[in-house]
């Protein structure tokens, strides 16, 4: 089926205002364009996880010592801390960019408003600003675990897995932004924001295992996604597989799919009302 | 009776802050009980197996609370001090339409860094109140808390205050608080003892203002000794505020009055 | 008449090497409505920073309420009411709260504040939005708002600096009539503005400025009477460039001005001026009749258009 078929498909099944026309890959080129020098966004994805494994995995690991996985064998703090931050900010880059950034595209830039008076629709935004979302997070991931790597964090090859991991965070953390963002009403409304993800930051296995709470409560982490996500890095980056690991996945591209026909529904029908 | 001119820009600040003062003091009470829940009692259970950071046989939630309530101190202060300024000067201009009233730029200067003054205050207030409710501290211990943290946040104050009304842009703003503010709320003592650190920087430690409201509050907290006599670290911190202030007011006027 | 309200001798204004204003002089009565007419980066803009005691003076003398604004700055500004050219309204805060907040630095009573704000409210006509967001307001409504919190304090002068720009034409009718009812009121007003329908309407009074410099002054009237003739032709020619051209028109009018699109004849009658246009064998692709205005006087003393 050529684009024209299946786009003209589309018009008779998906209203003509969300319908993408695969022009996203315009709005992601926007962004390159406004993100000015590139550089500045390594540099920042450099300097923060050297600062908080530093500080987390090593001087605060040095009073902890070891930490006893679900397998029986142990690896020292900083190893295990070290894919639980990664994954956390994984969550956090793509929760400000789908959020915040969105917002003040929406409301002080009228970027959108500009691109939809050309052929460019409401999906392709979407489509594009996910895409936007998952390449800066990508980079910033791929230079912490290069972090991790070089600071001995790692187990073996295998670790680079742990991307797919920092990817499916991306998207689902990012779709479900983008979709939390059309409900936004001013920048109050953002606190709630926070109130959601502080929680999640802190309690999702990425600073301790959830072992150590009562079963109740490792029940009730279970249902956060970040857990999936710290469960699903740290799988990769340990090198220690688990069928678990599968279920993990599944329940972030859920997430992902969710949070995005959500997105794209009411996005086209903000921008065009 | 008449405000004098130096408060007048206080009221208006704190009529703005009436639209969001729920969620900020929500935000303020759960960030503690989260913080104290996951490190101090999560991760504090691995810590106290193995380690004793205030050699004193407390809990590592014990030793970690006063620590944070100066890092969150500094933290307020930062955030007040840094884009509400740059707010003020460019995004909403609303220092340069305050000059066309009776009220100069010191007016402006003096009254934004006493509200910012009083939303640290608030703020240490509420995760002193937090420490107690933990077990951590005692009432009076709290309220000593309060105030070397409202100072430990004001010293921070003024500093940034200069560096922020000399920027065009926010981007000297995120490189201040990726450099300079989570560096320091992670190196100064607050999640693990400096003695931790290498003996080489251990001195820059000693340098930061952080360190020595992370002291104080421990002290007054928990009745740990200090490395430096409490006059000394006190002195310290009124000595950053001064100089920031020195620094600070100048570029105020500058920028005003063209 | 009494003292003037502002007087002003040699006031000049550098920013390091640049002279933003050159030496200018005027006097501001009680009672007049004053303007500043000009292009961008006249120096108007600065002319009036330095009246509103925000700007200090780099050389010559200026009196506003007969203080000095370098040393009386805050007595000064306590009588003023400043509209200035960006709004600087406080997006997120009610209509009320905006105005409310502004007293304060006055330091009035809220009991003085309440029915003034009202009042005020009912004056820039925007009592149905007083507890709306500025966020949601209109270009319009935003600059009504602006004037109103100019005139919180009771001012003695109120200065506004570019009161209509930006505004689509229905917004500045409705601007102007307001400012024409505080006029009636027996307000001071001094106005920069670079429209010259804006300044003919309103000003008593007005000094054209180009470059820093006062190139005239005087009532609108006695500037067109003076600088220009009582009514102009403008001719358009069915030609590229229009430069070069003004000698076929050689005898009409007292005076003729080259544009890039058309030719300006300054006549005693539009009517006769055509006709002999047409008895010199020229055909003009189009031509308009019109009185004289400030654009002509602007466009005699400088060479060139007001708005650009």
């Amino acid at each position: 089926m050529t684009p024209t078929e299946s786009r003209a498909m589309g018009a008779r099944v998906i209203p003509s205002v969300v319908r993408p026309t695969y022009r996203a890959q315009h709005v992601l080129e926007r962004n390159w364009i406004a993100s000015g020098a590139f550089w500045k966004v390594m540099i920042a994805g450099f300097f923060e996880p050297v600062f908080y494994l530093l500080a987390i995995g090593v001087g605060l690991g040095a009073m902890i010592g070891d930490i006893t996985l679900a397998d029986g064998t142990s690896v020292p703090y900083a190893a295990f801390v070290a894919p639980g931050m990664l994954a956390a900010s994984a969550m956090n880059a793509a929760v400000m960019e789908s959020t915040f950034n969105v917002f003040f595209k929406f409301k002080y830039g009228r970027v959108y408003q500009a691109m939809l008076a050309t052929p460019i629709g409401a999906g392709d935004i979407a489509v594009g600003e996910i895409g936007w979302s998952l390449f800066r997070g990508f980079v910033y991931s791929a230079t912490f675990l290069a972090v991790m790597g070089v600071m001995g964090l790692t187990e073996s090859w295998w670790a680079i897995g742990a991307l797919l991991g920092t990817t499916l965070i991306g998207l689902a953390f990012g779709a479900v932004g983008m979709a939390a963002v059309t409900f936004m009403r001013s920048w109050q409304d953002f606190d709630l924001i926070t109130f959601v993800t502080l929680p999640l930051f802190l309690f999702s296995a990425t600073f301790y295992p959830i072992e150590v709470y009562p079963p109740w409560l490792q029940t009730v982490a279970t249902f956060s996604p970040l857990y999936h996500g710290a469960e699903l890095v740290r799988g990769f980056a340990l090198g220690r597989f688990d069928p678990s690991m599968l279920t993990n996945a599944l329940v972030l591209a859920s997430m992902a799919t969710v949070g995005a026909i959500i997105a794209v529904r009411r996005l086209g029908r903000l921008l065009l009302s | 009776m008449a405000i004098p001119t130096a408060l007048r820009f206080v009221e208006p600040q704190a009529l703005a802050y009436r639209r969001t003062w729920r969620a900020s003091v929500v935000s303020n009470f759960l960030n503690p009980v989260l913080y104290l829940l996951a490190m101090g009692a999560g991760l504090g259970t691995l810590v106290d197996e193995s380690a004793d950071p205030s050699g004193m046989g407390i809990s590592y939630l014990a030793w970690l609370g006063p620590g944070l309530l100066a890092a969150q101190a500094m933290q307020t202060g930062a955030g007040e001090s840094s884009f509400p300024i740059m707010a003020g000067f460019k995004w909403r201009k609303s220092y340069v339409a305050v000059m066309n009233t009776p009220l100069d730029a010191t007016d402006i200067f003096v009254s934004t860094y006493v509200w910012i003054v009083v939303r640290v205050l608030q703020v240490s207030a509420i995760y002193a109140a937090v420490l107690v409710a933990f077990g951590v501290t005692e009432p009076l211990g709290a309220v000593l808390g309060t105030l070397t943290a409202t100072l430990t946040g004001a010293a921070f104050a003024t500093p940034i205050m200069a560096f922020t009304s000399r920027l065009e842009d926010d981007t000297g703003l995120s490189h201040l608080f990726r450099f300079g503010v989570v560096p320091l709320f992670l190196f100064s003592g607050t999640f693990f003892p400096i003695s931790q650190l290498p003996e080489l920087v251990r001195p820059l430690a000693y340098a930061t203002p952080l360190w020595h409201g992370v002291e104080l509050s421990r002290s007054v907290a928990l009745g740990m000794e200090t490395t430096f006599p409490w006059w000394a670290s006190v002195g310290f911190l009124v000595i950053w505020a001064v100089v920031g202030a020195i620094f600070a007011l100048p570029q105020f006027r500058r920028r005003l009055v063209v | 008449m009494g003292e003037p309200l502002v007087e002003a001798r040699n006031l000049t204004k550098r920013f390091g090497t640049f002279t933003a204003v050159d030496s200018v002089d005027f006097t501001i009565e009680r009672g007049e409505v004053f303007g500043f007419l000009g292009p961008n980066g006249a120096g108007k803009s600065s002319t009036m920073r330095m009246i509103g005691a925000t700007s200090p003076i780099t050389e010559g003398q200026l009196k506003v309420f007969g203080l000095d604004p370098n040393a009386d700055g805050r007595e000064i500004r306590a009588r003023l009411g400043v509209v200035p050219q960006e709004d600087m309204l406080d997006e997120e805060l009610t209509v009320t709260d905006n105005l409310t907040i502004y007293g304060r630095y006055f330091s009035l009573p809220r009991s003085v504040i309440k029915p003034r704000v009202d009042e005020l409210l009912e004056f820039a006509q925007l009592t149905e939005k007083r507890d709306a967001k500025v966020e949601a307001l209109s270009g319009g409504m935003k600059r009504r708002l602006t004037i109103a919190r100019a005139l919180i304090s009771n001012p003695e002068l109120v200065i506004l600096d570019e009161p209509t720009t930006g505004l689509d034409p229905q917004a500045r009718h409705v601007l102007w009539d307001r400012l024409y009812r505080l006029k009636q009121r027996g307000a001071t007003l001094i106005i920069t503005t670079h429209y010259m329908d804006e300044a003919e309407q309103l000003c008593d009074r007005l000094v054209v400025m180009d470059g820093g410099r006062i190139a005239a002054e005087g009532s609108p009237a006695e500037l067109i009477d003076r600088h220009a003739t009582p009514e102009v032709l403008e001719v358009r020619l069915d030609v590229d460039d229009h430069a070069g051209r003004e000698a076929d028109f050689a005898g009409i009018g007292s005076r003729t001005e080259v544009l890039a699109d058309r030719i300006l004849l300054y006549v005693e009658h539009a009517d006769e001026a055509l006709q002999e246009v047409r008895a010199k064998g020229i055909i003009p692709a189009a031509t308009v009749k019109r009185r004289a205005g400030l654009e002509d006087v602007f466009l005699h003393l400088t060479g060139r258009t007001l708005v650009d």
